[in-house]
């Protein structure tokens, strides 16, 4: 069982992220709805965990409570020890739309929030560059967003989250809207951002192949009212290149992942 | 060939495009001169074309059009100006802070109803019929519609693009300076095209009542005078300092936001 957060973290075993009895209620003219039941997980320093199931299964609840986007209706969330009290640039987040600003250029976009923090034109140059060439889009810092394809507009997205050294990046299904060869190709990228970084990454989808790929844990949630079913811990070794997902433990672990989350689907149809 | 212009959503050659428009102004050119030169029409109503012309020119050179330009614009502007001063930020707060909306969009919604021209007299009971009067109506005439304007095009600010500067670190006040503004910029440029084409229509309406000066009130003398070419002329006047301010919003529009386009040019 070694994977790259046991590999590379010093503080193997430290919660980097505590989500404790975290729970959601909508109050809606029919009465209450329980988006999330009572949930807790933790997530280790270096730790890329993936959460996975069916839509409508309240897994953007959770991503977007420990984002500080929205408030949870109990329990709390705890990055290094400490409770969340709303969103802060210590968890970066890439969401599934596009939302790179589309008056600033590539370079811009990337420092946007050193910009923020009044750190020097010289630094964020620096910073750019290297991200840039992180995400393999150098030569593209001045284009805009508008000419940018989906990929390469959520790898600036990416890129963007990370210039801003978060403790944690959370991703909503960030590479949903891509189609499947860029999806692929955007998931090794990311592996190599991350092996790079040695982030800490909360990652949704309902991509059970995705899940596998990327996680070090994969948590399947069930559907309403939302819940965690399971922790299923992945043991492909690192690093991770496409052809693992040839392989028969790839297989093994889809096998299991896709009938947990069939029964969550049916439940939800 | 022709069939294929007059199928739905297709693209036609620019050439056949812009021909179509010069065409339509030639028939309607003709339908005048059909009218005015055939005699048809008595003179006394519609004059012909090269009449109109002449009294354009006439007009321009012994000073008066252009001292009424000067007078109408001043007041076009000022009026305007003041609305969109007060009209942008109130806009952009009612679009983006619930308790702004709460607090006056009702109000807003209420008087914007209400004619601006039918304000005129309870206008001139406050202040009189000068400058400021005329300022008023302009002003009336605008900024209600502009303040919702704004905040429509400020609500329509993508919300992720909020979230995701909170999530870089952004403050408030920064969500505002950083995000709001710069994302609803183009709208507000665009706001501003289209009312100030209306802040014409008002200058005419506050000019007729009341006034000594102005495009407005050559028009109400020349229509005491029975001088239709001279009224024609004032309408045409208008129609192209509307079209000019317009060209001329649409030209910052897309000298500024060349990050909309593909091209970036």
């Amino acid at each position: 069982m070694v994977t790259a957060a046991t590999m590379n973290s010093p503080l193997i075993g430290t919660p980097k992220l505590e989500i404790k009895d975290v729970g959601k209620i909508f109050k809606t003219k029919s009465g209450e709805t329980t988006a999330l039941e009572k949930t807790s997980f933790t997530i280790n320093d270096g730790e890329f965990v993936t959460i996975l199931g069916p839509s409508g299964c309240g897994k953007s609840t959770v991503l977007r409570i420990v984002a500080g986007l929205e408030e949870a209706t109990s329990g709390q969330v705890l990055l290094d020890g400490e409770v969340i009290n709303g969103p802060g640039p210590d968890r970066g987040m890439v969401f599934q739309s596009y939302t790179l600003f589309p008056w600033l250029n590539v370079k811009e976009n990337i420092t946007f929030g050193l910009k923020l923090n009044g750190v020097s034109q010289k630094e964020r140059e620096d910073v750019a560059r290297h991200y840039l060439q992180l995400i393999g889009l150098e030569g593209f810092e001045n284009h805009y967003p508008i000419q940018l394809s989906g990929g390469m507009k959520q790898r600036v997205a990416i890129a963007r989250a990370l210039a801003n050294d978060p403790k944690i990046l959370l991703m909503d299904e960030p590479f949903g809207a891509l189609d499947a060869q860029t999806r692929n190709i955007m998931q090794e990228v990311l592996l190599k951002a991350w092996e790079e970084s040695k982030k800490t990454i909360l990652f949704i989808t309902h991509d059970v192949d995705e899940s596998i790929f990327l996680a070090d844990s994969v948590y399947v949630m069930s559907a309403r009212p939302g819940r965690l079913k399971k922790k299923v811990p992945i043991s492909i070794e690192r690093p991770r290149g496409f052809s693992v997902k040839g392989t028969v433990e790839f297989a093994a672990y889809k096998e299991e992942l896709l009938s947990l989350i069939r029964e969550e689907s049916l439940k939800s149809i | 060939m022709l069939a294929k212009w007059f199928t739905p959503n297709k693209e036609i050659p620019k050439s056949v495009y812009t021909s179509a428009g010069l065409i339509t102004f030639l028939l309607f050119l003709v339908f005048w001169s059909v009218l005015s030169y055939g005699g048809i029409v008595n003179p006394l109503f519609l004059p012909t074309p090269t009449v109109v012309l002449a009294t354009a020119i006439d007009l321009l050179f012994n000073g008066e059009l252009l001292s009424n330009i000067g007078i109408s614009f001043t007041r076009v502007l000022v009026g305007f100006l003041v609305a969109a001063l007060i009209g942008i930020p109130l806009g952009i707060l009612m679009g983006s802070l619930k308790i702004m909306e709460g607090a006056f969009e009702p109000i807003i919604g209420f008087i914007r109803y209400m004619p601006a021209s039918a304000f005129i007299p309870l206008l001139i009971l406050w202040i009189g019929l000068g400058e400021s009067e005329k300022m008023s109506v302009i002003f009336l005439g605008t900024f209600f519609q502009l303040t919702l304007m704004i905040m429509d095009v400020t609500k329509n600010v993508q919300n992720e693009l909020i979230e995701v500067s909170y999530t870089l670190g952004a403050k408030k006040l920064q969500v505002f300076t950083k995000v709001i503004l710069p994302a609803a910029l183009p709208g507000i440029v665009d706001t501003l095209r289209i009312t100030f084409g209306w802040a014409w229509t008002y200058l005419v309406v506050a000019e007729i009542v009341g006034a000594s000066s102005g495009l407005g009130y050559m028009i109400m003398q020349a229509s005491r005078f029975l001088q239709p070419d001279k009224i024609i002329v004032g309408i045409l006047i208008i129609g192209l300092l509307g079209l000019l301010t317009d060209m001329i919003f649409k030209a910052i529009y897309r000298a500024s936001f060349s990050w909309m386009r593909k091209d970036g040019f």
